[in-house]
């Protein structure tokens, strides 16, 4: 487990957003390492669609930073191969929408090639999606699909909620010896800016961050979400006197359940929010992971506060369907009050 | 394979035909190519196709520049395209089913959508979706290329259900032909002959990687060869070549000759004279001059020339053109403004029958829209 704010850099920092902050630690990786390429729809010239990759190609070259045919499929399965070439890819899925071509080659392959052989082959490479909704998108550009992605063993599912995380995630994913689905939150690409060490370093892959002490109740959340909620824990300690603690996921699969059940046990009552569907969401795998661990600490029902079990709808209605604030700070007091 | 066998799968030998020069009808300057045929339509069909593609333009302008204002969401411009997308149309008959794309907003209307529904999804509501019962077109296909495999079903089982009177239009782009769906659609085309015609509108750019980079194959239309359907360029900014070669597609595609595949893969060479989207800045990755190129052998102008030499278009008729198609689209975007949304409509239409679990969520979501009011909903997701 590591602590709710950066550590104190050594080096200097830059204030960046969380965008800024993924092309930032490309970039210190694509430097470091010659191994480290990019490739994906429009990552070359454009930078991007969400400029995620902006002056990569001028540095790197059109080797190093590749613009594909538009073929999901094609992007993930030659990443597989750069992998077991030698060669750490970092592939971009423009929106976690578009990546279900490529869903085969993730789940059927990167995914087990180190099973499949025994372990004489692995594919250390890195998968990056934004995802999830809140920015007025068209339809399939809104979804929240990380549970097919967790469900999957073999793979890593990493989501940072801010600009630092996103660099120092990042550089572990593309360190770490197995595929890795970056997600990454698109709602947050722009909302706020935080110092950003301008050297490398590493958030590792197995620690969920406290991103809010507290004593009455454990809210479990991640990526986009992690701002509503840390607002709504804001605002039941202002007017109810309600102390949340904040429990942001960061790594999605393997989860931290030292984290998860430790903040439980501190606690004893859950609340879980999520921009994804209740059904069969990762919401269920916490509620069940403290249920395993810590059943008798438990003193009310474990709420999840989610998107519901519907298509996201198109933006006029969008505001209804992803957890709000205050859907947050209601599902708090129900479980603080039971 | 033998003949009784070739017989039992329903195939030919009969080798793919593709030709590589874009087959045109009007010259750059709106005058009829040596040679070429004008295809069988009357002065008020012509006058009428002409109107749409100035439709389509109009309204093209008028949504950038709502976007631009705030008042829609994120949309797809046409302009340079409209003369294919009307064109094609022009050659379904109202039976024929169009698998349509985000950018096919003018072939959509031609074959039967309201202006206003184009507008409603780009004003966050999803019933602008909805498909009036009479009107044979699928809701945009946003995903790249997924519509191929399912165009090909659907004129497949209308066949089998002897429904052999009515063919499947699909648009896609020259970026789709990269997909794996691209290659598969055509393959069952292929294998299992059916009555659809696919109609690539290649405006050279897929956002920012230029065709080049989506095959190393010379044209788009050679690839018909592989899966052997019938392949045809055709310049697909002269409305009157793309309405011909469409024609004979579709007419092919009902009722072919003893020689001939039903399916065709139409590549229509064009360009797409502004940004992929308005989220899209094309001077980043483009020259400004390659637009300029093309721009003079723009559709509208084209067909507008033609229309004024042979006597059949004024400044009078186009006055009252221009008057007609204004009104329109300002009725069109006064009546998607003034929609509205109801929360409970995120649980519609999921399944036929709303499930308890759904049921209690929505009824969760009204009980806190009751407790905190709907500003509250509205707060904060920034
Ligand atoms: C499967 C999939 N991958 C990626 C995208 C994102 N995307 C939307 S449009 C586009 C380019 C499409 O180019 P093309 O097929 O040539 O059609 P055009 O937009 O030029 O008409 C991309 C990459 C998508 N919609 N679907």
């Amino acid at each position: 487990m590591s602590s709710a704010t950066a550590p104190a850099a050594e080096t200097d920092a830059d204030r960046l957003t969380l965008v800024e902050a993924v092309r930032d630690g490309l970039y210190a990786e694509m430097s470091a390492d010659d191994r480290v390429v990019v490739l994906g729809e429009d990552v070359g010239k454009n930078g991007g669609v969400f400029r995620a990759t902006d002056g990569l190609y001028e540095e790197f070259g059109g080797d190093r930073v590749v613009d594909t045919p538009l073929a999901e499929s094609g992007i993930v399965g030659t990443a597989i191969g750069l992998a077991l070439s030698g060669m750490r890819p970092v592939a971009e899925i423009q929106f976690m929408g578009f990546s279900y071509p490529a869903f085969d080659q993730l789940v059927s392959h990167a995914a087990r090639f180190r099973s499949r052989s025994h372990g004489a082959y692995t594919v250390p490479m890195v998968v990056r999606m934004p995802y999830g909704g809140g920015i007025r998108a068209p339809e399939h550009h809104s979804e929240s699909t990380e549970t097919f992605f967790a469900h999957e063993p073999g793979l890593k599912v990493v989501s940072p909620s801010t600009p630092f995380d996103a660099k120092g995630l990042l550089t572990a994913a593309i360190r770490d010896p197995d595929p890795v689905v970056f997600l990454e939150p698109k709602l947050l690409y722009r909302a706020v800016r935080e110092d950003v060490p301008t050297g490398s370093y590493e958030v590792p892959l197995s620690d969920a961050a406290i991103r809010r002490e507290g004593s009455d109740v454990t809210v479990y959340t991640w990526g986009a979400m992690t701002r509503p909620t840390l607002i709504a824990a804001d605002n039941v300690a202002e007017e109810y006197g309600v102390d949340a603690e904040v429990v942001d996921l960061r790594t999605l699969s393997p989860l931290d359940v030292e984290t998860i059940v430790d903040s439980f046990e501190k606690t004893g009552r859950a609340v879980i929010v999520h921009e994804a569907p209740k059904s069969v969401g990762l919401g269920a795998e916490v509620a069940a992971t403290v249920q395993e661990h810590a059943l008798l600490y438990q003193e009310a029902p474990i709420k999840r506060v989610t998107g519901f079990d519907a298509p996201v709808p198109l933006h006029a209605l969008e505001d209804y369907y992803l957890p709000q604030a205050v859907r947050i700070q209601d599902g708090i007091l129900e479980t603080v009050d039971f | 394979m033998s003949a009784q066998e070739e017989a039992d799968h329903g195939v030919t030998s009969e080798p793919a035909r593709v030709d590589d020069e874009p087959i045109r009808i009007l010259d750059e300057d709106g005058t009829v190519l040596p040679g070429a045929e004008v295809p069988d339509l009357s002065a008020d069909e012509l006058l009428s196709m002409y109107e749409d593609v100035a439709l389509a333009r109009r309204f093209d302008q008028r949504a950038i520049s709502l976007q631009r204002q705030g008042r829609i969401a994120t949309y797809a411009p046409m302009t340079g395209q409209e003369g294919a997308q009307v064109a094609t149309s022009y050659a379904l008959e109202k039976r024929d089913w169009l698998f349509p794309t985000y950018r096919e907003h003018a072939a959509k209307y031609v074959h039967g959508m309201r202006l206003e529904s184009l507008l409603k999804p780009l004003r966050g509501h999803r019933d602008g979706y909805a498909i009036p019962d009479d009107v044979n077109v699928l809701p945009e296909y946003i995903p790249i290329a997924t519509q191929l495999p399912q165009a090909v079903g659907m004129a497949w089982g209308n066949e089998l259900q002897g429904r052999t009177d009515r063919a499947v239009l699909c648009h896609f782009g020259d970026g789709a032909t990269s997909e794996g769906d691209f290659h598969e659609g055509l393959n069952f085309a292929g294998v299992f002959d059916v009555p659809a015609v696919f109609v690539c509108n290649n405006n050279q750019w897929a956002i920012s990687v230029p065709r080049d980079r989506q095959t190393a194959s010379e044209t788009i239309a050679q690839k018909a060869q592989a899966y052997g359907i019938e392949g045809v360029r055709v310049d697909g900014l002269d409305p009157l070549a793309v309405y011909e070669v469409t024609r004979e597609a579709l007419k092919k595609a009902k009722n072919p000759t003893d020689d001939e595949r039903r399916p065709t893969l139409i590549e229509a060479v064009q360009y797409r004279y502004g940004a992929h989207t308005t989220a899209d800045d094309p001077s980043v990755y483009r020259e400004d001059d390659e637009a300029d190129a093309w721009r003079r052998k723009d559709p509208l102008d084209r067909l507008r020339n033609y229309l004024y030499s042979e006597g059949i278009l004024d400044e009078e008729r186009e006055a009252d053109i221009d008057e007609r198609i204004g009104a329109q689209i300002d009725d069109a975007i006064e009546a998607a403004e003034n929609a509205d949304a109801d929360p409970d409509s995120i649980f519609e239409h999921v399944y036929d029958e709303l499930p308890d679990r759904l049921r209690e969520q929505r009824d969760e979501l009204n009980a806190l829209r009751e407790k905190y009011g709907d500003d509250a909903f509205s707060e904060v997701l920034e």
